[in-house]
């Protein structure tokens, strides 16, 4: 393909993405030019799917042919970010945003909104788009949207993501184009150091370092990947770019190959995600057959491949020296580092790695340029960062906010608050090795630095919420099991450490903490962050430690009152049912499986606390809230 | 050059250098757990821990490169606190029988242990022991005290057999072989270099000391030794001599002091079985047999074969190893002659190596030896009896079999086989003029080659030590790119002086000296004195030819002191 | 071991066999092909990492601890009904922990483990990115999003009457 061919794909398919981002007046003139009277767009990401919107889409053929619609195109794209109300199914030019849809919910849109005349159906719309007098608004001004800067995530939910040619129509290797027609390898570092882009995978390096690096080394082979393997369980922007954008990170990887001297990539993406796997290899292979992948890209004489390699369950291998082992087919045990992988990375070959959402944003950078791109954010911080909001939250999902928004936007504004109106208790950045935002620093501005300085971490981006119900202790002692769990047990810290560290919180969950475990908790901690060879076992104490700092009190009530304030630990805590609340319809003790609950009908029951396994079996089933945890 | 300081002291070392290679020029220790020269530089362990400019946090200095300008503390109570904290956390992994384990005074997490002040329950003790495997002939493995260092998986891997490695991951992680089953059902050959390879007692020989003990104090029984040709060599390590003192005749007065013992020289069916082996070379050569011929001396190099080069087997030489004709000959020459009923003669050997124990146990081999001790077997006998080494008078070996060559000697180190059968082979073509010395085949490298004109023939030989080498060398004749015509290969890296039954070196010694070499010069200035240097010569070898076996690779020596090799399966 | 005899097919031989002969040479090829042969097989018995050992021409060991590396790779077969249960963290603040021990105490068996009549496994995962319906579990490939362990035995006996 040539460049000609391609900016011709690319002026063909604007107006038929222009619809679904242009404000709506401009959208409903637009529409006339693309041929169809409406663009319904269906999320066909991992969190819609799980709640069944590819029946959504078979129901809106079903009812289209049924209805005689023939000027309408539906467009399975990747995902919105509102991932708690999937299904979500917008319709353009009106952008109307319907939420949590079923078949039936699609059959009535079809037969009240879709048809020719029809109008929105107001009751099955995103509430938040309604206002109190009927009137609809835009979905691009709810709170959800209105604080959000889509750059990573920015044809996430536009485009169709599987067909290259909207790809290309919403932007998609216009940035490679331009690198290869206009720019020298030197070009492109200079504008990547420039833009101040930052690793989104954790640590935050500068992208543009690390590329110089690598073009420095010297070597006949070198190799570009990509991390996909998002191991942080709770974060899930990568996935999302891989099923909603794949070609943006076959565009930049090639693109860092040109700088960097590279002729061959690898993408190591967990095994865990199916559909993003899938879409990759259609990208590929589009890629291939478009010639943008391959020998002589885009006509330029430089060639580039790029190949995909599953990860196999191994949180380790995000470590970059561990990635690029175990895509050498080892277990995946990272390498003491120097030699970098920029010198000595993949086959002993200079390498550079950058996560997923990294590489989201070159093809911006390269567009738009480095002086736009480091207008944004902070000054350390540029850029958006893409937030994978969970927990406790209203809105669960993906956000993306410029670099020093606060967590207070985010989690009130954006997220929509906490259910049931508890309180806000912390909010954990940076996964397993990351730490615990406490209420007092919920104004903090969210960059890599502020981040650091009060003992957290960006990490990749999980921001997971918790509220006066989380129990602290428990919390540490869940990320310990998953970072003990995942150590690869190379170095002796870590692998050790985690063991004895979670046995210690265990201990202090069992309410068999003694006041020395606190003590000896410090100690592996220190000696796990000093001494463990890789970011896993230096960052895994992280957890423990900064719950210890900003919830010491929590941990000495389970060792000195035997208390568990949040009514978590099982141990400490005994179900009990309230006899004045209690209405003796026998619910609680049909649904028992220990037989621990006693009464008649229509009286007060009581637990036999003996034989009571805490499974909170009772809780879920009674209507009155008569039972308690104390 | 890189210019840095250590505590202050300036050094310079060459560009790649670590900053362990430079401590140690600056006189400078730093301790070491999983790395080992020659076999392992991972670091993992975290034990040699350091403080360096331009680096965040600590470093490990076995991986860690210098740069110019860089200052390192090896001696700051940080690292000090994240030394002694390591070791706290393997030894709550461990189980501390230190009074009774195999490596109790010589191990080195118990001296880490000590050097660090380390609290040894400060972060308590794991209770669930993991099984013993001692189905091995030659080998134990208690994982219960593995360290995890992968020193052994290193080892077994360099050795390019890969019978163990680890399983599972974090802490659950383990060493072993694949689906747990007996190292005795695998590739293993049994070298050993796993257990010289492992700090503590995880690994250790399948010791024969009580069987030997008890014959020993059996009166029906007459108890013979005979020792290996390095272990003269190698003995005084265990009792603090300095690497490379010949110790043969300390040897021999203690292993008479253990008891009523007749004590005698493997050396000699060392000459014995290059009288066998050069005769059939010869035949080969002149009578279109397989070529090219390899040795058979070296028990882990025959298993090896087994496993992994099956269509090799009938290149091998079918001579017995020198301690399988000792043996042989002990139970029936030996026997006739002194009116010993073979029953009543109990055959120990004493040998570098963990394979000739499961030599022992091969049936083809006809069960002619009753114990194989290891050198550190035979250390822990002559403490255990107390006999004061150091200070004890020489003794001579017993007759008839104390006589032996200098060519028997050498066959301790890589090359000594070859250049013992150069020797005769020199001699039986070319006459009394022959040379004797072969230097091109000493040496500690992994592969030697040379061409020798021996009379009228030219002789392609190649030398092999470590089984990563001898694959080199095979692969080399099975492609066709080299034409060899006899091969020496030893299963163990520099021969037999460096052999898997070889005295405990704390790693300390193993990676500031050249073990191998210092060994092997023990053997060859040894071979220099000796007034006898080739085995055609050696009185004893002469005798029994004419008394027994009328003649090298007769009906009555093949009978005794050749053998058969058995196809084995790769996994 | 004994309970667990191997029965693999010929043709499911065959398969493997080529994917082996497809991979060989590649780089980095052990990876790739445990995961083919855990499709063909539904889990890695020693029969077959034996084959996958002598077909790449490295040691049984090296096969052996990267497919016990990896928690995707499984050396013992599943039930018919595969149960994973997210322990992720967005779920598990939601309460995964006890969705997971709802499904032990329904079938009484232990997570990681298979029951006597091979029904049913249970295994837990971490994050499969379905956190907008935490807390989630994924039964033969079906998401059921927004548990209490109140719904389990409803959607087990579901499954068991499939």
């Amino acid at each position: 393909m040539t460049i000609q061919e391609l900016n011709k794909i690319a002026q063909q398919g604007a107006d038929l993405i222009n619809v679904r981002r242009i404000v709506r007046e401009q959208a409903e003139k637009l529409a006339g030019n693309t041929g169809y009277r409406k663009q319904v767009l269906v999320c066909g990401g991992t969190g819609c799917t799980s709640s069944h919107s590819l029946k959504v889409i078979e129901q809106l053929e079903k009812s289209f042919k049924e209805l005689g619609i023939d000027d309408i195109l539906i467009v399975k794209t990747g995902c919105f970010g509102l991932c708690a109300l999937g299904p979500i199914m917008i319709v353009y030019p009106e952008g109307a945003f319907y939420s949590q849809m079923t078949p039936e919910h699609a059959k009535t849109v079809c037969e009240k909104h879709l048809v020719k005349g029809g109008e929105v159906v107001k009751e099955l719309l995103y509430k938040e788009t309604v206002h109190a007098d009927g009137s609809v608004i835009p979905f691009s001004e709810i709170p959800f949207y209105k604080h959000q800067m889509r750059i990573a995530l920015r044809n996430c939910g536009v485009i169709a993501a599987e067909s290259i040619d909207e790809a290309i129509a919403a932007g998609d290797y216009s940035a490679l184009a331009k690198v290869l027609t206009e720019m020298t390898p030197d070009d492109v570092i200079n504008e990547v150091l420039a833009s101040g882009l930052r690793g989104r995978g954790g640590a935050g390096f500068p992208t543009g370092r690390k590329w110089a690096f690598a073009k420095a080394s010297q070597g006949d082979i070198k190799y570009v990947c990509c991390n996909a393997d998002e191991g942080d369980p709770g974060a899930f922007m990568d996935r999302s770019v891989l099923e909603g954008d794949p070609h943006c990170v076959l565009e930049a990887m090639t693109i860092a190959g040109y700088a960097i001297g590279a002729h061959q990539g690898y993408i190591y993406v967990r095994a865990e995600y199916p559909i993003a796997v899938d879409r990759l290899k259609i990208a590929l292979k589009q890629a291939h057959e478009y010639g943008l992948l391959g020998k002589n890209i885009l006509g330029s004489g430089f060639d580039f491949d790029i190949d995909i390699r599953l990860g196999a369950g191994a949180f380790v291998c995000g470590e970059e020296t561990a990635l690029m082992t175990s895509i050498e087919g080892h277990r995946g045990e990272p390498r003491p580092r120097p030699p970098f992988p920029a010198v000595k990375g993949l086959f002993e070959k200079p390498t550079i790695l950058n996560n997923v959402e990294t590489w989201a944003n070159i093809n911006p950078i390269i567009t738009k340029g480095a002086k736009w791109f480091s207008s944004i954010g902070t000054e350390k911080s540029k850029g958006t960062k893409v937030f994978a909001v969970g927990g406790k939250i209203n809105n669960v999902g993906l956000v993306e906010v410029p670099m020093g928004t606060t967590l207070n936007t985010i989690i009130y504004e954006i997220g929509g608050g906490i259910p049931g109106g508890k309180a806000f208790k912390a909010a954990q950045t940076g996964g397993p090795s990351g730490g615990c935002i406490p209420a007092k620093h919920i104004d903090i501005q969210m960059d890599f630095d502020n981040l650091v300085a009060i003992g957290s971490m960006m990490g990749s981006g999980g921001l997971i919420v918790m509220d006066e119900d989380t129990c602290m202790v428990d919390i540490a002692k869940f990320y310990l099991e998953f970072t003990a769990d995942e150590s690869c047990g190379k170095c002796t810290p870590c692998r050790i450490g985690t063991k004895r560290l979670l046995e210690t919180l265990t201990k202090i969950c069992d309410g068999k903490g003694e006041p020395e475990d606190l003590e000896k908790i410090k100690d592996i901690a220190e000696q796990m962050k000093s001494s463990s060879l890789c970011a896993l076992g230096q960052s895994a104490p992280n957890p423990v430690l900064s719950a210890m700092e900003h919830f010491g009190d929590e941990y000495k009530g389970h060792i000195y009152d035997k208390t568990c304030a949040a009514g978590v630990c099982k141990s400490l805590l005994n179900y009990y049912i309230q006899p004045d609340v209690c209405k003796g319809c026998t619910l609680c003790k049909r649904n028992c499986p220990a037989n621990a609950i006693s009464g008649e009908v229509k009286s007060a029951h009581v637990i036999d606390t003996k034989k009571c396994i805490k499974c909170g079996q009772c809780i879920q089933h009674c209507r009155f809230n008569a039972i308690v945890k104390k | 050059m890189i210019n840095l300081k250590i505590n202050g002291i300036a050094v310079s070392v060459p560009e790649g250098s670590t900053i362990l290679d430079a401590a140690k020029l600056a006189g400078i220790r730093i301790p070491t757990l999983c790395y080992l020269k020659d076999v392992q530089c991972v670091g993992s362990c975290r034990m040699c821990l350091v403080e360096a400019t331009g680096a965040r946090g600590l470093v490990a200095a076995c991986v860690y490169p210098v740069s110019e300008g860089m200052e390192v503390r090896t001696n700051t109570p940080k690292v000090r606190k994240s030394r002694k904290t390591t070791v706290e956390l393997i030894l709550s992994t461990h189980k501390k029988k230190c009074l009774s384990c195999v490596r109790s005074m010589n191990c080195e997490l118990q001296k880490l242990a000590l050097e660090y002040n380390a609290e040894e329950d400060r972060f308590g003790t794991d209770h669930d022991l993991k099984p013993i495997d001692d189905l091995s002939a030659s080998v134990v493995r208690d994982n219960s005290k593995c360290v995890m260092c992968t020193r052994c998986v290193a080892a077994c891997d360099k050795q390019t057999i890969g019978a163990i490695g680890p399983k599972n991951r974090g802490y659950a992680k383990v060493i072993g072989s694949p689906y747990d089953v007996p190292l005795a059902v695998t590739s293993c050959v049994n070298c050993g270099q796993c257990v010289v390879a492992c700090p503590v007692g995880a690994l250790y020989e399948k010791s024969s000391v009580a069987d030997v003990w008890g014959a020993i104090v059996d009166p029906t029984k007459h108890v013979v030794f005979f020792t290996a040709p390095s272990v003269r060599a190698t003995l005084g390590e265990a009792f603090g001599l300095p690497v490379g003192t010949n110790v043969e005749g300390k040897m021999v007065t203690a292993i008479k002091q253990l008891g009523d013992i007749k004590c005698f020289d493997m050396d000699n069916t060392a000459d014995l079985t290059i009288m066998e082996e050069a005769t059939e070379l010869l035949t080969r050569i002149q009578k279109g047999g397989k070529l090219p011929m390899f040795t058979s001396c070296c028990p882990g190099w025959i298993k090896f074969a087994e496993h992994y080069y099956p269509e090799l087997l009938p290149n091998l030489s079918t001579c017995k190893s020198p301690q399988e004709m000792f043996s042989a000959l002990l139970k029936t020459y030996y026997c006739e002659k002194n009116g010993i009923k073979p029953e009543d003669l109990y055959v120990v050997s004493v040998i570098p190596c963990t394979a000739k124990k499961f030599e022992v146990t091969r049936d083809e081999l006809g069960h002619y030896t009753d114990a194989a001790l290891t050198t550190r077997e035979l250390a822990k006998m002559i403490k255990e009896a107390g006999i004061d080494f150091a200070n004890i008078p020489d003794s001579e070996y017993d007759l008839p079999f104390g006589e032996a060559s200098g060519a028997g000697a050498i066959f301790g180190a890589t090359g000594g086989v070859m250049e013992a059968a150069l020797r005769t082979a020199a001699y039986k073509l070319g006459g009394s003029g022959a040379p004797i010395e072969f230097k091109e085949v000493r040496g500690t490298q992994g592969v030697k080659e040379a061409e020798y004109k021996v009379g009228k023939a030219t002789v392609k030989v190649a030398v092999a030590s470590g089984l990563d080498n001898a694959r080199k060398v095979i692969e080399a004749v099975k492609s066709g790119e080299k034409d060899y015509t006899f091969i020496e290969i030893m299963a163990c890296p520099g021969g037999c002086i460096n052999g898997g039954g070889q005295p405990y070196v704390h790693d300390e010694i193993r990676n500031n000296v050249d073990l191998k070499a210092l060994r092997a010069q023990a053997l060859y200035n040894y071979d220099k004195e000796r007034k006898v240097r080739c085995s055609h010569d050696t009185p004893a070898v002469e005798i029994l030819y004419k008394e027994f076996f009328g003649e090298p690779n007769s009906h009555k020596s093949h009978e005794l002191l050749h053998t058969t090799y058995e196809k084995r399966p790769k996994y | 071991m004994t309970q667990n005899l191997f029965d693999g097919t010929a043709e499911q031989m065959n398969e493997l066999l080529s994917c082996i002969e497809k991979h060989k040479g590649e780089k980095g090829a052990l990876i790739p092909v445990l995961h083919e042969a855990q499709g063909i097989y539904g889990y890695l018995p020693v029969e077959v990492q034996t084959v996958i050992a002598e077909g790449l021409n490295i040691p049984l060991s090296e096969v052996y601890g990267v497919a016990t590396f990896y928690s995707q790779f499984t050396l013992l077969p599943k039930g018919k009904h595969q149960i994973s249960v997210c322990l992720g963290t967005a779920c598990y603040v939601k309460g995964s922990d006890k969705v997971l021990e709802a499904i032990e105490r329904e079938l009484h068996i232990s997570c990681g483990e298979c029951t006597p009549d091979r029904m049913f496994s249970i295994d837990s995962c971490r994050c499969v990115g379905a956190c907008g319906l935490a807390p989630v579990m994924i039964i033969d490939g079906e998401v059921y999003g927004r548990l209490t362990p109140a719904d389990i035995k409803g959607i087990l006996d579901k499954h068991l009457h499939d």
